[in-house]
């Protein structure tokens, strides 16, 4: 189904291909070990994902938003239940032994659904959101968009996956705020997440429970909304440290390895400190390519997944990071630039919906490599290796290609 | 306000980024080498210990240790157990490797200090099955005289747990080699090298992965060289006349400068089979053997110093200006002495008739000695000895020396028998090296230093560093020449050791008898050579020797070979 010719966006097209290129020298790099491992040949393969990501991305960069918008609601239907098939029939990888992100057929495993509902669940959530006449204005009016995004949630914390859970979370508040959802709003909505983080300290929880009684009067929300969410407020904040504390020590390991299964594997944080000691000595221009001692003497975890840019900071320095993370900003505000100028709502919110996840993506991987984020096995975005991911961010970058081309003058012609 | 967020975003990852890689870059660069350095030890060769001729005393001689790094002591139990076989380890040497282990884990465990070429080889080839083993070159300690010197070089061995304990031993790391008793542990801090360190980088199971240092090495320092008075031709003789079948203990000291030129305990021990473990074995069979090789006879033994102490009791005497030169005792020698309602006897139950000073040397007459100390008195007698060093180490430079035995004042005795407990026939006792006196080997070299040279002595010394001298007491050449006359009357016909005279040779000595109670009698021979000029002082004491004429004859030998004088005549055993 081929519609109109688009002009290609050729500054979206670049930072994401730079991106690319960049991940797999890093890849490559990554298998670069004093003793070989199965990693070395891994660039090849990951190669070959770009080229058939950019084979998706070309075709569906061909079809249109209508058609996206039209076989929005099948493939959101087609990934939950791929989702759903997982907690059946799937797989743990790595680390991650132990859970079932993986769809796999016998020992052979296939790929990881979560990854493509990423985008699947961007375009469903703007489907329902550009759909609504207005901005949701209470919580009752946001049931929709909550279930759109809590029935794949479900399914993934229960693989269980707290990485991605954390993405989807950050989708949701990010196309709320897009779709024009007042900040008061958002929040109360956020606000017992707020108090379960805060609950570690009586003094902070008890502020922002006056905080959120002042804005609660402020808002005005319905009565009964107002007391659900002081209820939960209360539960999360008080209730649930106090259950916490009662579990004993090994109760407690249990849900922590239950809701994260890589979670400092070897102890004492071995991989996290590994990783910084890895980017720390990188000092201003790295040790070379190739070079990083603690990669090539496999001191570094998960040097070509997860721990990926702890490779760039020891081998390219400083200034390596410094222009990977200035790629990922100028190809995050040109995709905000899509999202502005796009044609029409469910356009705009499926721009601002990829963009949000894969920073949400590269805020925890980034972080985690110098011990800002805990570790929850969320691979950064053009660079970790893997198969699935690669193909649902060109497929992304497809669909980006299309709102942008068919945005109203197009972008390139505004910017030159 | 999305712009602002995404900045924010950035800022603050480039800002943690920053702040991780420039700023504190060298504490991350050291942790990285801290990781991937693997430190290496490189012990240091012990310096060469050489005699007064350039002979060598102790060397090193190339040998293989083996070790291994452990991550923790379960992987280095699972390492052991799978070595033990090809090691041939015993439990204890799997104990004592994980006791080093927990000491210094960071360091490589020495499991064999000193590994046969035959396994080095088996491990060679299986080098790739055990990465983290190190098979290195090291110096091991080699006596080439090995029993003969063993009595003053001493050994070296291990560093043990309580000597890693010992503030004295700060800086030493399990598995290093020391000095253990000897010259070896007494000029320990000149004697052990600088340790060198070798870098190896490893992988994150600490396996090598590079063989060229990712660091330059630094070269152990080898330590200088040690040079001892020791004559080593003179030291292998004086072990050689031991033999097998004697036992005891003999010092030779140059009187004018106290250079030791050989000193010697029988029987001895292998001190080679020391170096890197002592076999347990051999440890026991020196521990079981009843002539107590382990005991150092000539500076630890103590031994009453029977009537080689005459000379001291005279010293006292003449200096505090008590008997005269040619003074008679009031009672002449009948074979004996009737002190109070005890008969004291002279050990020449014959007698010696009335004698003077020089004839009671000559005769070893104790009825003149008992006399003798009766004029000077207990306290008298007591402070004399004590002022001649009697009670005191001579400070030879070994670490193992026992101090004398000599009562420090009548009180000694008060507090041993009771107040009314004892007799003023301690005097006599005393006054023929009876009683409360022992004394050992090398005191009583360290006296006849001072007899040999006009009251000058000379504190032994057997690595050549400053000689210290002391003027010990003073007398006039009148009475310093009746004492030498004495004492070369002794080696003339009718002395006491006339059988052991050398001709062409003046000789000069004492010898004497130490009752033993526990057996046969010790003999005792001190004297010098040549009598008016001396080079050499020899102490002699030969356990279970009856009487002095026999360690006379051992120490004229000595003397004679040192002076290239001789042959020595013929022995002639007296009575």
């Amino acid at each position: 189904m081929m519609s109109r010719p688009i002009v290609a966006d050729y500054k979206l097209l670049a930072a994401a291909g730079i991106l690319s290129v960049f991940g797999i020298a890093m890849v490559y790099s990554a298998g670069q070990t004093d003793t070989p491992t199965a990693v070395a040949g891994l660039y090849k393969s990951q190669a070959l994902w770009l080229l058939i990501g950019l084979g998706f991305a070309y075709a569906v960069g061909h079809s249109s938003v209508r058609f996206i918008e039209w076989m929005t609601t099948p493939l959101y239907a087609l990934s939950v239940f791929l989702l759903g098939l997982t907690l059946v029939i799937g797989k743990g990888a790595g680390t991650a032994a132990s859970t079932k992100s993986w769809l796999a057929i016998g020992s052979h495993r296939i790929g990881q659904p979560s990854e493509i509902a990423k985008v699947t669940v961007v375009l469903m959530l703007a489907k329902v959101l550009a759909n609504q006449r207005e901005a949701p204005k209470s919580l009752l009016d946001l049931w929709k968009p909550a279930l759109v995004v809590g029935i794949p949630w479900m399914i993934i914390m229960l693989q269980p996956d707290l990485g991605t859970g954390i993405v989807f979370i950050g989708i949701f508040f990010a196309m709320l705020y897009w779709s024009g959802v007042s900040w008061p709003l958002l929040v109360l909505i956020a606000s017992p997440a707020i108090s379960l983080i805060l609950s570690f300290s009586v003094g902070l929880w008890g502020a922002w429970f006056f905080i959120l009684l002042a804005l609660v009067l402020w808002y005005r929300p319905y009565l009964i909304e107002g007391i659900v969410l002081m209820v939960l407020n209360v539960a999360t904040g008080v209730v649930a440290p106090m259950m916490w504390e009662k579990l004993a020590p090994y109760q407690q390991n249990r849900l922590k390895t239950f809701l994260d299964p890589t979670a400092d594997v070897r102890g004492s944080g071995y991989h996290v400190i590994q990783s910084k000691v890895a980017i720390g000595s990188g000092g201003l221009f790295g040790q070379g390519f190739t070079l990083g001692t603690q990669k090539r003497l496999a001191f570094l975890p998960e040097q070509h997944t997860d721990f990926i840019f702890s490779v760039v900071g020891e081998e390219l320095g400083f200034i390596g990071v410094t222009v990977a993370l200035g790629l990922f900003l100028w190809l995050f505000l040109r995709i905000t630039q899509i999202a502005e100028r796009a044609n029409d709502s469910y356009s705009s919110l499926v721009a601002f919906g990829l963009m949000s996840g894969w920073f949400v993506h590269v805020l925890v991987n980034v972080g985690m490599t110098l011990n800002l984020m805990p570790i929850t096995g969320i691979p950064l975005p053009f660079f970790s290796y893997g198969g699935s991911f690669m193909l649902a961010s060109w497929l992304a970058i497809g669909v980006l290609m299309r709102i942008s081309g068919e945005g109203r003058g197009s972008a390139l012609s505004l910017y030159r | 306000m999305s712009t602002l967020f995404l900045g924010l975003g950035f800022v603050v990852l480039v800002g943690a980024f920053f702040n991780t890689q420039v700023i504190k870059n060298k504490q991350y660069v050291m942790q990285s080498e801290e990781n991937r350095l693997r430190p290496i030890p490189l012990p240091a060769p012990r310096g060469i210990i050489y005699d007064r001729h350039g002979e060598v005393i102790a060397e090193n001689l190339p040998a293989y240790s083996v070790s291994i790094t452990a991550p923790s002591v379960d992987s280095l139990r699972s390492s052991l157990a799978l070595l033990a076989p090809t090691l041939q380890l015993a439990q204890s040497d799997i104990n004592l490797a994980i006791r080093r282990y927990r000491r210094a884990p960071t360091r490589p465990t020495v499991i064999l200090p000193d590994a046969s070429i035959d396994i080095v080889s088996v491990l060679e080839e299986h080098r790739l099955d055990f990465p983290r083993l190190i098979i290195q070159s090291v110096p091991k300690r080699y006596y080439p005289d090995g029993p003969i010197v063993a009595s003053f070089v001493g050994y070296t061995g291990e560093i043990s747990e309580s000597e890693l304990n010992d503030p004295k031993y700060a800086n030493y790391k399990p598995g290093q080699q020391i000095g253990k008793g000897g010259l070896e542990k007494q000029y320990e801090s000149i004697l052990h090298g600088k340790e060198g360190v070798r870098f190896d980088e490893v992988d994150a199971r600490g396996r090598p992965v590079r063989g060229e240092g990712p660091r330059p090495d630094l070269d152990a320092e080898g330590a200088p060289p040690l040079y001892t008075n020791i004559d080593l031709d003179l030291q292998r003789f004086t072990s050689a006349i031991f033999a097998d079948s004697l036992q005891g203990g003999a010092i030779a000291i140059d009187p004018n400068t106290g250079e030791v030129l050989a000193l010697y305990s029988a029987p001895s021990w292998d001190p080679n089979k020391f170096t890197g473990g002592i076999p347990v074995d051999y440890y026991k069979q020196l521990l079981e053997d009843k002539r107590r090789p382990l005991v150092n006879k000539t500076i630890q033994g103590r031994y009453p110093p029977g009537s080689t102490f005459k000379l001291a009791t005279s010293v006292i005497a003449l200096r505090d200006g008590l008997v005269g030169l040619k003074e008679h005792m009031p009672v002449s020698c009948s074979g004996g002495y009737q002190f109070g309602n005890r008969y004291f006897r002279c050990w020449d139950k014959r007698g010696h008739g009335s004698l003077d000073l020089e004839g009671a040397i000559k005769h070893s007459c104790d009825v003149y000695f008992y006399q003798l100390g009766l004029k000077v008195g207990l306290t008298k007698l007591i402070a004399g000895g004590i002022n001649l060093n009697m009670r005191d180490r001579t400070s030879i430079d070994l670490p193992e020396e026992n101090p004398p035995i000599w009562p420090s004042g009548r009180d000694y005795y008060d507090r041993k028998y009771g107040p009314r407990g004892w007799s003023n026939a301690e005097t006599l006792n005393l006054a023929i090296g009876q009683g409360a006196n022992s004394q050992t080997v090398a005191n009583m070299a360290r006296f006849y230093t001072a007899l040999a040279m006009q009251g000058q002595q000379a504190r032994p010394e057997i690595a050549h560093l400053v000689p210290q001298r002391k003027q010990l007491y003073n007398l006039t050449q009148q009475q310093d020449s009746v004492l030498l006359e004495g004492l070369k009357a002794v080696l003339e016909a009718g002395g006491t050791a006339g059988a052991s005279a050398i001709a062409g040779l003046t000789l000069a000595g004492k010898t004497g008898t130490a009752q033993n109670t526990g057996g046969e009698d010790h003999g005792w021979f001190v004297g010098f050579a040549p009598a008016d000029k001396p080079k050499i002082v020899v102490a002699v004491l030969l356990e279970f020797g009856l009487h002095g004429s026999r360690a006379a004859h051992i120490a004229s030998a000595i003397i004679g070979h040192y002076l290239k004088v001789g042959p020595i005549q013929a022995i002639m055993d007296e009575g």
